[in-house]
């Protein structure tokens, strides 16, 4: 067997499309199948030059679509297996991943999110929350990790691979295209050097033994024929995902407890406000932050702790509202006024955030 | 005391009667799939994906690892797996708008990456399931509930002529054949030589089958065998275009 990809620790200058590929070969993935768009393609690129030195596999399909369709393929023969896309591939990508919902398939996806809607730009944005979150035909019984630089997507694509097979949800590393393609410091590791333990998989079709003589054959489907065949599955998965929620959700607060304005951000813009939330505190401004570092299933009860000590709550996002809806909904019946700071497709700085902090006190 | 038709032991007694409509060719072609598995000995190794549309109703139709996909996403799924799983022998099997309407790129690009899988279409000339649509294989002035007045060619275009396009599109080491539910032993050697090809690690291979639909042709058993037998076949042209261990210069 070859060597492990990283021994202990190490670091690293690396940038995050880098960082994705080091961590899904660090966390044992078996196979990656994509389709090049931008901000992702760097992901396929280390991977294809550094997979095959640890006997790992990859195919370039035909379009997102297939990569999606194939990634799910994979799995169901349980290999570790991922994709990555963006934008308009993510888009493609939701019809594989409504069925990964329906089947409680472990696929991994990593969203380098780009301008939107449609083809817009390459380089930013946080546009494609709503899409990763609730895409698809269906009700979003999904896990979405947003990530804030590259500590971040190291850790959380091993961790996505373990949610993922442990409790068997469609899970979403969701970055951006200022992560994939910045370069900064990054701790990589052999995640066994931390005592992570990566969660066994095993095979949906292809098991050993003869179907129908030794065991029963494995039926998979997502087509069900009566209304109340179909209720039941969809009320199971909804059971077992609210069961989950709680060991799942993650979040971080900064200078919340006496916060009087609560400032609400995630991913890369999250950084901003961090920066934000340390001048204000110099100038004697009680500014907090509130990261919500799952966005399904989303940081509910916390949140509301956090908001309801606040005067003001203030989102901060670089879109139109995609996080302030889940947040509106997440806090519904709290009197506490929110507004909003939204740049869609573009980057928010420290000085921004100070700036509509002031604002409102 | 009744005489019980000799089954395949990969054919599933607990999910019969199957689903298919009476006089539908679907379980012709799965009983000579059946055949083919159990006498090629690959029931343990066989992975079965079907796609949307009448298909699907063969999701537990053998005692086979199987998957029910989306429409036209079954060559990518089974791909998927094959490409993780070398050692199964996976089985594609779809209609004609799965194979060569919404997934015609699933399977070009399948066919032209010589995947090693086995993709059985079978060619009904129409969406059978929605309620009888025009279809890519609808023959010319054929009446559909989308062409009322018949298809017609200038309008619409030619039926796709599948295994002709998969055959030249492919180079060495792929199989392709038509077979049709009205020859079953051709149509059972054809595939069993499509699996074949597939356990030899030889390529691509990909089985047309001619079937019939006697719900949406709106036709009497005798005008459905007809249909099969003398319109489409005149057509569509019945035999191998690639056969096995047929070794081309590339």
């Amino acid at each position: 067997m070859a060597e492990k990809p990283i021994q202990g620790e190490k670091r690293a200058f690396m940038t995050g499309n880098e960082v994705v590929a080091w961590a899904a070969l660090a966390a044992g993935a078996d196979i990656m199948y994509g389709y090049p768009i931008t901000p992702q393609n760097e992901i396929m690129h280390y991977w294809t030059r550094l997979a095959p030195k640890y006997g790992r596999s990859f195919l370039q399909t035909e379009d997102e679509i297939s990569a999606g369709f194939t990634c799910v393929g994979g799995v169901l023969a349980g290999k570790r297996a991922f994709t990555a896309t963006a934008g308009p591939g993510n888009t493609l990508m939701q019809e594989s991943m409504s069925m990964a919902e329906m089947m409680r398939l472990p696929t991994v996806l990593v969203v380098c999110q780009r301008g939107g809607p449609s083809t817009a730009t390459v380089i930013y944005s946080q546009q494609e929350v709503t899409m990763t979150c609730f895409g698809g035909n269906g009700e979003g019984f999904r896990i979405v990790y947003s990530t804030s630089g590259q500590q971040d997507l190291f850790d959380y694509t091993i961790k996505a691979f373990n949610t993922a097979w442990k409790y068997r949800f469609p899970t979403f590393v969701l970055g951006d295209g200022y992560q994939s393609k910045m370069r900064e410091s990054v701790t990589i590791y052999d995640p066994e050097a931390r005592g992570i333990k990566m969660v066994p998989t095993e095979p949906y079709v292809g098991k050993s033994g003869m179907p129908g003589v030794d065991r029963d054959p494995s039926h998979l489907r997502n087509t069900y024929n009566m209304e109340d065949e179909l209720y039941e599955v969809v009320m199971e998965i909804k059971k077992e995902y609210e069961r989950v929620a709680p060991e799942i959700v993650e979040y971080q607060e900064f200078d919340t407890e006496d916060a009087e304005v609560l400032v609400v951000a995630h991913g890369v813009v999250s950084r901003a406000v961090q920066g934000a939330v340390k001048a204000l505190r110099k100038e004697g401004i009680k500014a907090g932050h509130f990261r919500p570092i799952t966005l399904r299933p989303f940081p509910v009860e916390q949140l509301k702790a956090a908001a309801g000590k606040a005067k003001n709550v203030l989102i901060v996002e670089s879109s139109v509202g995609q996080l302030e809806k889940i947040v509106k909904h997440s806090v519904y019946g709290l009197t506490t006024p929110i507004t909003n700071y939204f740049k869609p497709g573009e980057g928010v700085t420290v000085e921004e955030v100070v700036e509509q902090v002031r604002r409102l006190v | 005391m009744s005489i019980q038709p000799q089954m395949p032991k990969v054919w599933r007694t607990e999910t019969k009667p199957h689903k298919f409509c009476p006089g539908c060719g679907h379980p012709l072609v799965l009983k000579a799939l059946g055949e083919a598995i159990e006498e090629l000995g690959i029931q343990d190794k066989a992975v079965f994906g079907c796609d949307i549309g009448c298909s699907l109703l063969a999701w537990d139709f053998f005692n086979v690892d199987s998957v029910q996909t989306h429409h036209g996403r079954t060559t990518p799924v089974i791909t998927g797996v094959k490409r993780a799983n070398p050692d199964v022998i996976g089985i594609a099997y779809m209609g004609d708008g799965g194979g060569y309407a919404i997934g015609s790129q699933h399977l070009v690009n399948a066919a032209a990456r010589n995947e090693k899988i086995t993709v059985i279409l079978v060619n009904n000339v129409q969406y059978a399931m929605t309620g009888g649509q025009m279809a890519p294989t609808t023959l010319p002035g054929q009446k559909t509930e989308t062409t009322p007045y018949g298809r017609d060619v200038n309008a619409q275009g030619y039926p796709t002529l599948g295994p002709e396009m998969v055959s030249a599109i492919t180079r060495e080491g792929a199989y392709v054949a038509r077979g049709t539910v009205a020859n079953l032993r051709q149509l059972k050697r054809f595939i069993k030589n499509a699996l074949q090809n597939q356990i030899e690690g030889n390529g691509f291979s990909f089985v047309e089958a001619l079937s019939l639909c006697p719900t949406n042709w709106r036709t009497n058993a005798e005008q459905t065998w007809k249909f099969v037998e003398e319109d489409m076949a005149q057509y569509f042209k019945v035999g191998e275009l690639k056969p096995l261990g047929e070794k081309k210069e590339g």
